[in-house]
């Protein structure tokens, strides 16, 4: 069964990040999932990946990205099995490697990775015969958050070439940061990133990327605000000062909007910290894309496990 | 590897002519084709090889002292997974190594006379020479000082906490006035543990892109000059080991005009990788380095993670100019073997270090074929130099005993567990195909390491 358009050829077993697909492979995504969404209601594709069994191997907590990916997947066919690391031998010291071997051998064909250490998926893809999406790994990369959010953009905004797109808070700890970096870069979109300057340094140097220093010098003009969560349980607010601190410089709320282009939309990856990273009016007030976001993501995720299993 | 081609200490003296290799003896400032005879291990007039004795064609090939690795783990006790005296020292052969010298930090670590005698006594008919570098502090905790006078007496050649620095202010002082009534150098692994911060690669924009921990340069710079000043206050020698950054070894270069009693040594890795390395690109430092995400497939290998980390490429080009001029007094290849399962890990959690002995003539002739270096300076720092910093001889006169290297500059080979001597494998060059093969090693006149073809 063939679905989608039928170029590019898709040649990646594997979704490790977005840098390692070109513009018309991202588009070939978004498309696909925009064919998803409808395909959910019409369920024309409910057997499309009835041969795969897909596992998902959280060594992190989730709630949003597990779940995305379980119904995407169930949306597709596919049998699904859940790690839960907590009380696995994984818990007990196995190594990722092994587990991952255990799990092909167990059958499982695809395997979606969240793993707190960044380039586990790399690992992952060299040391199985599995196909690997990235779930999330370390500070590096969130590839299918990314997607999700391009594809949430390209619905508000149309065509995001020479759109500027501002990522606020905690660039650096962030791999929804990075990468929406590469994926918008890679639309055409000019990305400005925010935030206090110990959580920008070193982002500048790369082409389509500005860094902001200031919350105006960041929203000024901006199509778009993409506001990150503050990773209090990693300790990140070290280096910046304080919570409170980043609240009173960088916290978005209806009046700093007015920075932006007019009826600019706000994102956030979730789970928000309401009161921290924005207002809980702005984050449930017209100009929030959260709530969409989450919905796009189970049809993003439809198309990454169709295209990876070589179905579209 | 097999045993094959492997000799011993405690074999008999070897007596053979090498005949028109390419002669580079730094001791004498030599480099000509001429013939060598050796005759039961030692060095002679070439007439003066009995008829019949094993001859090499040495047409293409170079001749050149035996390789002093200042800096080596041999595991050896405790990890036999990852490499022993046996194995170490024939890795050492098997890459023109005639010396190395072992890092204390064993299980249980090398701390005090009876652990260096056994080393010592065990290493008689090993491949190579094996010098033993004791811990300063008891059990390498960087508190009490182990027993310096009676590791000395037993024969160790200078004292390390490899793996971490001396901690200041108390243990480093005592170390050094200990040190200098004994006349060993201390061998200083510089790196403040405060400023590395768990820093997992080298700090920058790669460290950046990829979402790692970067280790500042500056976690190098702090104990350098902390031992700098130290060195010229109190004159003890002080060696400092796998330099990895421009900035220590221009303190380096200062102070050594200044007269102050220090020696360094670089390794093969940080002349040759850069910390584009650890996200996938495979580009030599003297090479154009690819854009940032170039052979994002090989991202994140554990057998790139490695401490001090590999460097950013100006630190390299900075390290290989010390190397040419004599700043950088030794290579020395911090060979860490460990086995797959400590590698094959997310990089963060990969155990550090990675094996050099028989990739570093490599390393150093792709450098030489690159025009960074000349291959006098390239023996002078993998034979002469390292050799002087521990006493030992080197050079091919007639009447020395031999201790040399024959080596093929153009041939190439591939790095795959099969070639390699060590019992572990764990190296970013691995799959990749390098210059330089090693015919013959000579150690203490006997022939430790012949190629098979």
């Amino acid at each position: 069964m063939t679905v989608g358009t039928p170029t590019p050829a898709w040649t990646h077993r594997h979704l490790l990040d977005v840098d390692l697909l070109t513009r018309p492979e991202i588009e070939r995504v978004l498309d696909l999932a925009d064919q998803m969404r409808t395909a959910r209601e019409t369920r024309e594709f409910r057997s499309l990946l009835d041969l795969e069994t897909v596992a998902l191997a959280f060594y992190e907590p989730s709630t949003r990205t597990r779940v995305s990916f379980e119904l995407a997947a169930k949306a597709l066919g596919a049998t699904v099995v859940d790690l839960a690391v907590e009380r696995s031998s994984a818990g007990k010291g196995e190594s990722l490697v092994d587990t991952l071997r255990t799990l092909r051998r167990c059958g499982a064909t695809i395997v979606v990775l969240r793993h707190a250490s960044s380039g586990a998926p790399y690992l992952a893809a060299r040391e199985t015969d599995l196909s690997i999406v990235n779930g999330g790994d370390g500070a590096h990369a969130h590839p299918t958050q990314a997607l999700l959010d391009a594809l949430t953009l390209r619905e508000a905004l149309g065509n995001l070439t020479g759109r500027v797109v501002a990522i606020v808070g905690d660039v650096a700890h962030s791999r929804v940061a990075r990468s929406n970096i590469h994926a918008l870069t890679a639309l055409g979109a000019r990305v400005r990133v925010g935030g206090p300057t110990a959580w920008v340094e070193g982002f500048g140097d790369r082409r389509g990327v500005e860094v902001a220093t200031t919350l105006e010098a960041a929203l000024d003009g901006a199509d778009a605000v993409m506001t990150l969560r503050v990773q209090t349980e990693r300790g990140a607010v070290a280096g910046v000062g304080s919570l409170a601190e980043y609240v009173d410089g960088w916290r978005l709320d209806d009046e700093r909007m007015l920075l932006a282009a007019p009826g600019a939309p706000i994102l956030h990856p979730g789970p928000t910290n309401e009161g921290v990273e924005l207002t809980a009016a702005l984050a449930n007030g017209p100009r929030s894309l959260i709530g969409r976001q989450v919905e796009h993501g189970v049809s993003v995720r439809m198309a990454v496990l169709a295209l990876v299993a070589g179905y579209a | 590897m097999s045993d094959a081609g492997f000799g011993r200490l405690s074999d008999a003296p070897a007596t053979f002519l090498v005949a028109g290799a390419r002669v580079v003896d730094p001791s004498r400032d030599l480099d000509e084709v001429a013939d060598l005879g050796v005759r039961d291990g030692v060095i002679v007039a070439p007439g003066d090889v009995p008829a019949g004795a094993e001859r090499f064609d040495g047409g293409g090939l170079v001749l050149a002292p035996g390789f002093c690795d200042l800096h080596v783990h041999l595991r050896d006790p405790g990890d036999p997974a990852a490499e022993s005296l046996e194995s170490g020292a024939r890795a050492a052969a098997h890459g023109g190594f005639t010396t190395v010298c072992a890092m204390p930090n064993t299980e249980p670590p090398i701390d005090d006379a009876a652990a260096v005698t056994d080393l010592i006594e065990r290493a008689r008919d090993a491949a190579c020479r094996v010098r033993v570098i004791g811990a300063v502090t008891s059990g390498r905790g960087g508190e009490a000082l182990a027993d310096l006078g009676g590791m000395t007496a037993a024969g160790a050649i200078g004292f390390s906490d490899d793996g971490s620095a001396v901690p200041g202010p108390g243990p480093v002082s005592e170390a050094l006035a200990a040190l200098a009534a004994l006349g060993r150098p201390l061998i200083e692994h510089a790196e403040d543990p405060a400023l590395a911060n768990g820093g997992v690669m080298r700090a920058g924009p790669i460290a950046v892109a990829l979402g790692l921990r970067g280790w500042p340069a500056a976690a190098e710079g702090a104990i350098v000059e902390r031992d700098l000043a130290l060195a010229e206050e109190t004159g003890t020698r002080i060696h400092l080991t796998h330099l990895s950054t421009g900035g220590a070894l221009a303190a380096v270069r200062a102070a050594k005009t200044r007269g102050v009693a220090v020696t360094c040594d670089v390794t093969p890795h940080h002349l040759a990788l850069t910390e584009s390395w650890v996200g996938g690109d495979r580009r030599f430092a003297w090479e154009e380095p690819g854009p940032i995400g170039a052979g994002a497939s090989r991202a994140f290998d554990g057998a790139c993670r490695v401490n001090p980390p590999l460097p950013a490429r100006d630190d390299a080009l900075a390290l290989l100019e010390g190397v040419a001029d004599g700043t950088v007094d030794a290579i020395a290849t911090d060979h860490a073997p460990h086995p797959a399962n400590r590698k094959l890990v997310p990089f963060d959690e990969a155990a550090p270090g990675l094996i050099g002995l028989e990739t570093a003539l490599s390393l150093g002739l792709a450098a030489v074929a690159a025009g960074q270096l000349t291959l006098t300076a390239l023996v002078a720092a993998l034979a002469t130099r390292p050799a002087a910093i521990i006493g030992e001889q080197r050079g091919l006169a007639t009447g020395a005993t031999a201790d040399l290297v024959l080596f093929d500059p153009d041939a190439r080979w591939h790095v795959e567990a099969a070639t390699l001597a060590s019992v572990s494998s764990n190296t970013p060059l691995l799959d990749m195909e390098l210059p330089g093969v090693v015919r013959f090693t000579v150690s203490e006149g006997r022939a430790t390491y012949r190629s098979r073809g």
